[in-house]
């Protein structure tokens, strides 16, 4: 309620803003000092979804939690997985196969387009926009199916391991059943991709989905009040961006050419061709732009993911019993290779002594492990740089001044989610 | 875009800083810079500033608590005998398994808290950790970077947060992450993994009442071991070994 002072005049008043609220983005809370529609102050309140998952590290042995990193950030669930794996690959020296490192190179991508849609849903129907939602959803569900081909789960896939990755690519995609709605000719356009091996299914995806993003952007790119809403919103300076530790679409929507897999390469971006798309004027509109031609360049990438893949098979993880359980075969005549399967799974690996910070280009940003080890089979410290924690801690900077609506807008174009940010 | 290695870069801070920084490392290709609390400041204004380094962005800033480096959770008794090989005896017990004054120094590590700080130059395409100890165990003070970088802003709420850790000088040092009323700070070693309480809603006194822990335990499920012998060397030397042939 407003006070109102003697002169009559109206002062500031306080404002809260979730944590239960639909453009909230899970559980974040904002605690608005506000003049009328004005935005003077903003105080995010967050650790809603603290889990302490750093802390849950150290008492669990390395590869136990691998399956964290997957719900921190549980719409890029396999980059942040990257990032954790490569930081114990660093401090053990071992390196995945180049098959491996093809396959963390695919799915990177295919979880950056998950995450983009799901961004883009999301975005546009905070801003209103409910259709966009149902889109990107649809392509949305045949890149789960993708995770749960090579994974069995969904989401929560634990697919990356240190020293390569859980199992090699399956020579068949999952297909829909038939079903009381879905039968007949349905079922049979439905499947059409789907004849062929996960890689056959992937081509096919991405040599589409450059159509499917035409058909978001004929749905917003041009939209007067899709427009209204984003441009000129939360201008961020490229030498604000890099004060306040951005990073990803939002540092390069402001004109930074900045992109680790470009900079500092891992996997096999080195070998890939793509582009980095570029903003010039930092606002909403343009980090949206910078998203939807980071999808078009992901699905680039994965075809010639695919196609050196389809070429060359090949091991997926690395012939080191310290860190790869050994084969079954090997165990039904090895005595050695059974202590070592039995070492594996129950005391798991030691890592020698040290610290890394291995970072990777996630979705959302830089999103980095600081590990620290001291010898032991546990990790004595993780830390994870989460990117949506530096972006979202910039909002006063960002939002102040403007009205209330923007900063919906400008939650959404963070890209926050709340795994990640609270962790 | 220039590209500085951090071979460079360490030798660049050393001929730069001279006395005013401590030990410079590369490991793992990363340039680690220890430095004093009281030269923190200073050494991060220039690593900002200096044509050499430009480090734009604080990336990343956490806090490290070291009680414990290197130790198992349950101590071997001495390795082989005739006997057999060494076996786990009781530790102390669980939770926190000892106080700072009954530590087992690490010669590594003389104090415990620490704030290690990620900085990152997009101009030389490269990055710097900086670690920085606090001189005082029981009141960790470390100062603070949010002169030097806005984004240390929320990374040293966290750290005092989790840590304790306190950041003279932070223009608004509340906690960050956990409850509302929360008491301790979570990430220390000697905190417990289960907490100190747990919340119920207390239908008699229609709210939720916070009590000592009860509902779970305190277990090991795996437990920790440090293996300091060679490993990975052997791993080597016994994949090119082809034991399987015997």
């Amino acid at each position: 309620m407003a006070d109102q002072d003697q002169a009559g005049e109206i002062r500031s008043y306080t404002m809260n803003f979730g944590p239960q609220h639909p453009a909230a983005h899970g559980v974040l809370r904002l605690v608005m000092e506000m003049e009328g529609e004005t935005i003077i102050r903003i105080d995010p309140h967050i650790g809603l979804l603290h889990r302490g998952t750093e802390k849950l590290a150290e008492s669990k042995p390395f590869n136990h939690s691998i399956g964290y990193m997957d719900r921190l950030d549980y719409v890029s669930m396999m980059c942040n997985e990257h990032a954790y794996v490569r930081a114990i690959e660093q401090l053990i020296g071992v390196e995945a196969p180049e098959r491996a490192q093809w396959i963390r190179t695919l799915f990177d991508e295919v979880t950056r387009i998950l995450n983009h849609l799901m961004w883009i849903g999301s975005n546009a129907l905070d801003l209103g926009a409910m259709a966009v939602f149902l889109y990107a959803f649809r392509e949305r569900e045949e890149l789960m199916d993708a995770y749960e081909c090579v994974s069995g789960t969904r989401m929560h896939a634990t697919y990356y391991r240190p020293g390569g990755v859980y199992r090699d690519l399956p020579g068949k995609m999952i297909q829909y059943k038939e079903s009381p709605w879905h039968k007949g000719k349905d079922l049979a356009r439905m499947n059409a991709w789907r004849e062929g091996s996960l890689l056959d299914f992937l081509d096919a995806f991405s040599e589409d989905f450059q159509h499917k993003v035409d058909e978001y952007e004929e749905l917003l790119t041009e939209n007067r009040i899709w427009k209204q809403r984003t441009v000129d919103i939360g201008i961020v300076s490229p030498e604000q961006a890099m004060a306040l530790g951005m990073s990803g679409p939002m540092l390069r929507a402001s004109g930074i050419e900045w992109d680790l897999r470009k900079k500092q390469p891992y996997a096999k971006y080195a070998e890939v061709d793509f582009d980095i798309p570029v903003g010039t004027h930092g606002d909403c509109y343009d980090r949206y732009l910078v998203r939807m031609a980071e999808m078009r360049q992901s699905a680039l990438i994965i075809r010639q993911c695919v196609d050196w893949l389809k070429k060359h098979p090949g091991p997926v993880m690395v012939d080191n019993y310290k860190v790869a359980p050994p084969k079954r075969e090997d165990m039904k005549e090895s005595m050695e290779a059974l202590i070592h399967w039995f070492k594996l799974f129950t005391e798991g690996y030691s890592v020698p002594a040290g610290e890394t910070y291995a970072a990777v280009e996630a979705p959302k940003g830089e999103f980095g492990c600081y590990l620290v080890s001291d010898g032991a089979n546990k990790p004595f410290r993780v830390h994870l740089r989460a990117p949506g924690f530096a972006h979202l801690s910039s909002i006063n900077e960002t939002t102040k001044g403007h009205m209330l609506p923007d900063v919906v807008a400008m939650i959404g174009t963070y890209d926050l989610v709340f795994g990640e940010v609270d962790r | 875009m220039s590209q500085t290695t951090p071979e460079q870069l360490a030798d660049l801070l050393r001929s730069h800083f001279g006395d005013a920084i401590g030990n410079v490392r590369v490991t793992h290709a990363q340039a680690t810079l220890e430095v004093t609390a009281g030269n923190l400041v200073k050494v991060c204004t220039a690593l900002r500033d200096e044509p050499d380094f430009h480090f734009e962005q604080l990336t990343d800033l956490c806090g490290v608590d070291f009680l414990g480096f290197g130790e198992a959770e349950i101590p071997q008794s001495d390795t082989a005998t005739s006997q057999g090989f060494g076996r786990g005896v009781t530790g102390t017990t669980a939770p926190g398994r000892f106080d700072w004054g009954n530590r087992p120094l690490h010669p590594q590590f003389l104090r415990r808290f620490a704030a290690t700080v990620h900085l990152l130059s997009f101009e030389h395409n490269v990055r710097l950790r900086v670690r920085c100890f606090a001189p005082e165990d029981a009141l960790p003070v470390v100062p603070t970077l949010t002169g030097v970088w806005p984004s240390a802003d929320w990374y040293e709420r966290e750290a005092f947060d989790l840590f304790g850790i306190v950041f003279e000088g932070h223009p608004d040092l509340r906690r960050l992450l956990t409850d509302y009323g929360f008491v301790g700070h979570p990430f220390r070693k000697d905190f417990p993994l289960i907490g100190n309480v747990e919340v119920r809603y207390d239908p008699e006194a229609r709210r939720v009442v916070y009590e000592p822990v009860t509902s779970v335990t305190s277990r090991l499920t795996v437990a920790r071991v440090v293996r300091e012998d060679s490993r990975w060397q052997s791993a080597q030397s016994e994949a090119a070994d082809d034991w399987k042939d015997n």
